[in-house]
């Protein structure tokens, strides 16, 4: 009955040229010898070229890509934990509380989260820098990892938790063989969520950042506010070169992952 | 698990909770508080603090000094009205471009085979790998005045002057439908994804026409998977920054836009933060359901 129509095929087409014809436009001028957009210089690194000696750029991305380890790891370790929370530990007092904090960061509007973050800064006056930004976005990502993680908990069969802890496993043994392996791609792919949240976030940085700790986003924020830069150009097509590569690689690995373990599942 | 929690199981709990609790609901209870202070020439800018050395009196003073005036110039000042409207006007609208663009995406790939479906999703979902603000700034580069856009524009003799474009609440709805775009197909692929096929081979053998089958088959029984789309959507839109800063214009500024200007610029606390609760309070029934159906479907699994 599956009948592809041309209507289909159309939505489908028309859909991802919208998504991507805009990125392919950015790298396509990143290459662009002029620095007018409107004209057509020839092709040309020289934008690539100008970022190597442009010290504050580099600081910042520098900043950037510490701030997403630090916060994807804290966010990671701390959204896994809260999805065990959920989905195996009952009713605990104070559920629903729980439940409800871990899924209005998702919607929150950024401006609301921020301006929080910064307010509770102020009010416990710490120096605002590199670790407040760490601590907001390890907030607002951690969520992200719990949903992941725990959509895959779910989906798994508890015999296979139940079947261990039967054979004398103690709580922590069954948790570190039987499902911490099973879960770990999520955990994975929610890492690589968290980090990516953590690189691409100007709005909560913006709030929660303090002297010294200008993160890449905030960078290029403040250098195309006021219109297009070629070197912005240059900067944006690596970015996007990178996260590029590292999502084909990862989602290839999952693939892989996929594979191996679905023979093993029931059902 | 009948036994009795361990320490460690009840780790795993009070960790990530501690956490939240510090860092996410208390927040709002500061945001909630400042906002019924007044602004103060000091540091922190805003008046009263709480003075635990003057005892009890220290408290009552406090408390006293608290008032709504924040909250009362919100509600009269035509400026921030004007900006709650604009917000709510544009989120709606932006919604609903992103489903009728949207549906017939999530619809499409959900005609191919498996191996294809999988291919085309994460296809979909890249660009939100990508910074955000990455792909604000591509439509900088496309919409400009002598850009890419315009220059097709021309050629194709659709428009004899050039359009403007950025600054313009255009510029606005295409930001946001592009960036939000992923967000909208994915539930509804998921929820059409696991749609019955068999009910609509049997309306299809009963004579139902193909259009009428949409209308009265599958879009109700995609139902769920349209209004989380939708308020995955309109939620974050409402308080959008970047996109209405980076390619709308100064006239009416968003929401999101205002609580910045009152915080960064006028450096006024305890409005940016009324404007804070009073969003959060225009959003707290949206958000609600979106937290009730997000539990259901992770329990479902």
């Amino acid at each position: 009955m599956r009948k592809v129509s041309p209507f289909n095929l159309a939505s489908i087409g028309l859909g991802l040229a919208f998504l991507y014809l805009p990125i392919a436009i950015l790298v396509i001028y990143s290459f662009n010898a002029s620095r007018l957009v409107a004209v057509w210089g020839g092709w040309s690194t020289r934008w690539y070229g100008e970022l190597i000696n442009d010290a504050a750029l580099l600081d910042s991305a520098f900043i950037s890509i510490r701030l997403a380890l630090v916060s994807a790891t804290a966010a990671t370790i701390l959204g896994t934990l809260a999805a065990v929370a959920l989905v195996r530990s009952g009713r605990f007092r104070g559920r629903l509380l729980f439940a409800s904090m871990i899924y209005a960061p998702l919607v929150m509007p950024e401006v609301i989260t921020g301006l929080s973050m910064l307010l509770l800064f102020v009010a416990i006056t710490i120096d605002r820098g590199f670790w407040t930004v760490a601590i907001a976005h390890t907030t607002m990502a951690m969520c992200f990892v719990t949903v992941i993680v725990q959509a895959r908990l779910v989906d798994f069969d508890m015999y296979l938790e139940e079947a261990a802890m039967d054979l004398g496993a103690s709580p922590f043994d069954t948790f570190r063989a039987v499902t911490l392996p099973l879960i770990l791609p999520a955990i994975a792919a929610g890492w690589m969520l968290a980090f990516a949240l953590s690189l691409d976030d100007l709005v909560i940085a913006s709030f929660t950042t303090g002297p010294g700790a200008t993160t890449l986003p905030i960078r290029i924020y403040s250098e195309v506010r006021l219109g297009v830069k070629p070197e912005m150009n240059a900067v944006c097509s690596i970015m996007i070169g990178v996260v590029g590569v590292a999502v084909i690689a990862a989602s290839l690995l999952a693939k892989l992952n996929v594979a191996r373990a679905a023979p093993a599942r029931p059902k | 698990m009948t036994s009795k929690p361990s320490f460690a199981e009840k780790l795993v709990v009070r960790i990530p909770y501690a956490w939240l609790l510090v860092f996410f609901l208390v927040p709002f209870l500061i945001v909630l508080r400042i906002s019924l202070s007044q602004p103060a020439l000091a540091q922190p800018p805003y008046a009263p603090l709480f003075n635990l050395l003057a005892g009890w009196h220290g408290v009552t003073a406090f408390f006293g000094a608290l008032s709504l005036d924040n909250y009362a110039l919100i509600g009269t000042d035509p400026l921030y009205l004007l900006s709650f409207v604009k917000s709510v006007e544009i989120a709606a609208f932006s919604t609903l471009f992103l489903l009728v663009i949207g549906y017939p995406i999530a619809y499409g790939i959900t005609r191919m085979p498996r191996r294809v479906q999988v291919v085309l999703m994460t296809l979909v979902m890249l660009p939100f790998w990508t910074a955000f603000l990455i792909r604000i700034y591509a439509w900088m580069n496309i919409l400009q005045h002598d850009g890419p856009l315009n220059r097709l524009l021309m050629a194709l003799h659709i428009v004899s002057t050039p359009p403007v474009w950025l600054s313009t609440d255009t510029a606005i709805y295409i930001g946001i439908v592009y960036s939000y775009l992923p967000f909208m197909v994915l539930p509804l692929y998921a929820t059409l994804e696991k749609l019955d096929e068999s009910l609509l081979e049997a309306a299809a053998d009963l004579g139902c026409p193909r259009t009428k089958i949409f209308w009265e088959v599958t879009l109700p029984l995609s139902a769920p998977g349209v209004l989380a789309g939708a308020l995955l959507c309109f939620i974050p839109a409402v308080g959008e920054f970047v996109i209405p800063d980076l390619l709308g214009g100064s006239q009416a500024p968003m929401i999101g836009q205002t609580i910045w200007t009152e915080f960064f610029g006028n450096k006024d606390w305890p409005a940016a933060a009324a404007i804070a609760i009073a969003l959060i309070g225009l959003l707290v029934t949206p958000i609600v359901i979106f937290q009730h159906q997000a539990m259901r479907a992770a329990e479902r699994g």
